[in-house]
Order: structure tokens, then sequence, then C-alpha cells
């Protein structure tokens, strides 16, 4: 465990290595975490490392006190009671609706056929963002590469996180609307919030300074 | 064939029915012997009369009867209370006790584990107003928790109306005053901030309304805070102020409280313990639900998930195992 008595959920991928970063600026020593590709559980230094979307999981349960992950994961799940206590600023995107470059077929659809079709890994964002917006739209729900979707005519728009937008301009798609930006954010379970103030006020004040 | 039950449901067999009904009995026999009469309500109501707490939480289940009206089933038993107090005892003297320990029933998202149907322990101290009022529900909650087993639960204490007097105080208008409550409710601390900033305070007054919810802590926290925030924890201080060494003992008071929806008007608490993720159970002031029944009352009540309790004491067992 570390010094402050913390389970603290990491979330693996692009976040991983700036969230490591940040726990050793706590003086947790991560170099275990990082040596290790496989491993899920560093219980001497109080570590569980999962997919950015498990984390609010995972904290909201109380099976880790603190976590780190992306506003875009905490924005498409919304009713996780957690508490939202830091902006840690690494790991910035935005949140976007992107088409093919060229004629938008997005908004031809909703002249000719009132509804656009629009793919997504966040169908509650898109969902609540199209609404908002005041366009129909059918939501097509993708767990893999969201790029391919529009090439292929199953939908006419995609609703997707870039930070570059490289990946979208390699496949011939253009953004278009911007939705809200991210980053990776500091949340806690709503108990150990209270019974463990004073370690993650702690946490939190070292975090705010670095 | 396979028999089913519905999800968020459950059967309970023999061995956890005992232990169970132990907490069940401990919880009831602390609130009996407070002087709370027990009281069984029907599980479905008109939907109307359950609509009457307004902000309260909405019923999930409804059937239409043989004679065109709906029925629901209850979210919490304060409600039902709520409407025996203005029926019932229409022209009773105040103060009121009642107590019970009965199932509840709220829609549940899917896959989250969460239960439609459950039981909950808790009393109503109806037309005893804050402080005294509030710190003898807190003492009963605690009184009844510590009867059934439990060692290591923190009570936080809150205030409802306590952040909404800052805003007032600074003059804070109604849009932005919705925002930041909202924020505040569904815990987005960053989300806050984000709006004080927007707002072009002085640097005192930001400060202070981004700094309040993150306060909790100790009975010494609301000592020696500048203006206007001092005065807005005059109630809190005051509820302190009630209780016994070891009742004060166990709360955590909590500046940062501000209910996502329902009828709270002040006081509010909820109970933690620190082998369980989530909490046990909660309540608070809620002075205004009675008058929309006919009897303009003050009260407070609080409501115990007693599977919870379980899940608490059974957490304790095994952290002294491991200790």
């Amino acid at each position: 465990m570390n010094r402050f008595g913390l389970i603290i959920a990491v979330p693996r991928g692009a976040l991983l290595t700036p969230s490591l970063d940040a726990l050793d600026a706590l003086g947790i020593d991560t170099r275990e975490v990082r040596e290790n590709d496989r491993k899920l559980l560093f219980e001497d230094v109080g570590i569980v490392t999962m997919r950015p979307s498990d984390v609010p999981t995972y904290v909201e349960a109380g099976a880790a006190d603190i976590g780190i992950t992306g506003k875009d994961v905490l924005m498409e799940q919304r009713e996780r009671q957690v508490f939202e206590l830091l902006d840690l600023g690494f790991g910035p995107c935005t949140m976007v609706l992107a088409g093919e470059d060229g004629p938008d077929r997005a908004a031809e659809a909703l002249r000719r056929l009132g509804v656009m079709r629009v793919a997504t890994k966040y169908p509650r964002i898109a969902a609540e963002y199209l609404e908002r917006t005041g366009r129909q739209a059918e939501i097509v729900e993708v767990k893999g590469s969201v790029e391919l979707a529009p090439l292929t005519g199953l939908v006419e728009a995609i609703v997707d996180l870039t930070a570059t937008g490289t990946t979208l301009r390699e496949n011939g798609l253009v953004i278009r609307e911007e939705i809200a930006p991210s980053t990776a954010r500091l949340i806690a379970n709503r108990v150990a919030h209270r019974v463990k103030a004073a370690a993650i006020d702690e946490v939190v004040e070292r975090l705010r300074g670095a | 064939m396979s028999v089913r039950i519905p999800s968020g449901t459950r059967d309970v067999l023999p061995e956890e029915m005992g232990e169970l009904r132990r907490i069940e009995r401990a919880l009831l026999g602390t609130f009996l012997e407070a002087g709370y009469g027990e009281v069984s309500t029907p599980a479905v109501e008109y939907e109307e009369t359950l609509r009457l707490a307004d902000q309260g939480l909405r019923p999930a289940y409804r059937v239409v009867d043989d004679h065109g009206a709906t029925l629901a089933l209850r979210a919490d038993m304060t409600v039902p209370i709520a409407r025996v107090v203005a029926t019932r005892y229409a022209t009773a003297e105040p103060p009121l006790r009642f107590c019970y320990s009965a199932h509840a029933y709220r829609a549940v998202r899917p896959h989250r584990g969460q239960m439609r149907e459950f039981l909950q322990s808790g009393v109503e101290l109806v037309g005893a107003p804050g402080p005294e009022g509030t710190a003898e529900a807190l003492t009963v909650l605690c009184r009844a928790l510590e009867a059934a087993g439990l060692r290591e639960f923190r009570v936080g204490l809150g205030d409802a109306a306590l952040y909404p007097r800052l805003l007032a105080a600074y003059g804070v208008g109604e849009a932005d005053r919705e925002r930041l409550l909202h924020e505040l409710a569904t815990r987005d601390l960053v989300g806050l901030d984000r709006i004080v900033a927007e707002l072009g305070l002085p640097a005192d007054a930001s400060a202070m309304l981004g700094g309040v919810p993150r306060r909790r802590g100790g009975p010494e926290i609301l000592e020696g805070n500048a203006a206007p925030l001092d005065a807005a924890l005059e109630d809190l201080r005051a509820v302190l102020g009630e209780l016994a060494p070891d009742i004060a003992a166990r709360v955590i008071v909590d500046l940062g409280r501000f209910p996502r929806m329902g009828y709270y008007t002040g006081a509010m608490f909820e109970v933690y313990d620190p082998e369980v993720g989530e909490p046990l159970g909660g309540g608070g002031r809620y002075d205004d639900l009675l008058g929309r029944f006919g009897r303009p009352l003050p009260a407070v009540g609080f409501a115990l998930g007693v599977d919870r309790i379980h899940g608490a004491l059974a957490g304790e067992e095994r952290g002294e195992t491991r200790a």
C-alpha cells in the first residue's frame, strides 16, 4: 500500500504514462507498473490498472478510493456517483462531430431524409448533443474503429474523441463541429471522500501544485 | 423450463434471513425504546398521493386498477408517513414519532447490481424543529447502528441550505445559481470551479464559493470562518451543540452536501462505513413536505438500508480477521 492508504485506479492506454508521472510526483513508486504490461494489480503501491472507461465503475463501488480517467468517460457515464475533484490537465483532446471530406452528407441526409445516422463509442454524448442542437439522429454504437463507419456508408457522420486529428485525416474525415474539450480528471469514491478526507486532500493539493 | 424472478429482486433464504432479522430487531428495538411508534402502510398508493411530494423520488412502478385509477409502488416511507400524519393525526399535538421497517421500490439502471425492491428501517420525527429535532434523529440513528453491532460507522452531516445562503449573500443570479447547484449536486467540483471563475466575483468570494464545497472534517471546521460563511454555519453549529460527545465524534461535517433531488430543506445526513463503498442510508430535515399534505409541520427523518448494514457488518468482521 502507498503512504496515503488509498487504492488508486489508473487508466491504461494514452493516459497511463502521464498518470504514473503524476503519481511519481506524489512519491509513489510506479516503476513496477511501468515495467509490467500484463499485471493489473500492484498491491505494494496501492495501484490497480484498467481501461479508462472502467475507472468510474471501480471508484463508484469503492473497489478503488480514487482514480484517474478522461472527462469524455465521465460525460458518457454521467450517472456515476463519484466526486470529480481535479482537472489534471494532461491528455487533452476534443469530442467532435466529423464526416467525410467533401460535401456534408450529414446535412444532406437531414435535408432530404430528416434524420442523420451517426456512429460513435459515446452514444449518450452523441445523442444529447444532437438533441440539444435540434437534429434528428439515429445513433449507431460501435466498439472498434469508428472512422470506418462513414467510409463504408454505414453512417453519414461520427462522434468521437480526437487529440491531434491525425487518425481522422488519414481516413479522409474532417471535423465539422467541436462538442466539448476533455482532459484527465481525478475522481473519488463518495465514502472515501469523507472517511479518508485528509489523505485525499493531500493528494489533491500536491497534484494541483504539480 | 426456467422459472425466473425479475432482476433487482431476490429471495432471502433462512440463514441470511436470520441475520437480516437480527439487524432489523436491533434497529427497531432502539427506535421503540426512544419513543417511536411502529407503523405499516400499504406498498401501493395512489400515484397522485406520491406525487404530492413534488421533488421527491418519483414512483417507478405503476399499474392501473379496475376503476381506472393509477396506483404506484412507494419509493420510500417518508411520503406515506407524511400522508398518515396529515390524515390520521390531523389534529394530534406534535411532536409525533414514527418508525418502520418496510420495503420500498425504485427504478434501476440495468447491469448495475441495484435493487428494485429493498428493505429500509427508519424513523420520522414530525413537529420537532431543528436543531433539537435534528440532534434527536442523529442520536437515534447512531444508537440504532451501535445496537446492530456496527462499530466503524461515521455520519456525514451537511446542510442543504448552506450553499444557497452563500450564493444569496454574494448576490449570484438565478441562472448561475442553478448551474452551480447542479454541479454541486452531481459532485463535479471541476465544473463548479469553472462556473465560479466565470462569475467574475471578488477574489475572496470566488475562493469561498470554490473552497466551501471541498471542506469536510470535524466540528472544528465550523469555527473561525469569515462572513458570510460564519453566519451560514449557524444551523450546523446549533445541531453539533446539541449532540452528546460520543455522537459528535461520529460526525463528519460536510459543507459540500447538496441534494440531487428530493425534499430536504436543511440538515442532511448520510451514513458511511469504511468497509462499504456506498452510503448505508441517510436522511435529513424536510420542513416543507408535510405542508403539501395539508398539515404544515417541520420534520426530520432517516432511512437505513438493512442489506447494506448487513454488508458493512460482514466487512467489519472480515476487517477484524485481517487485523
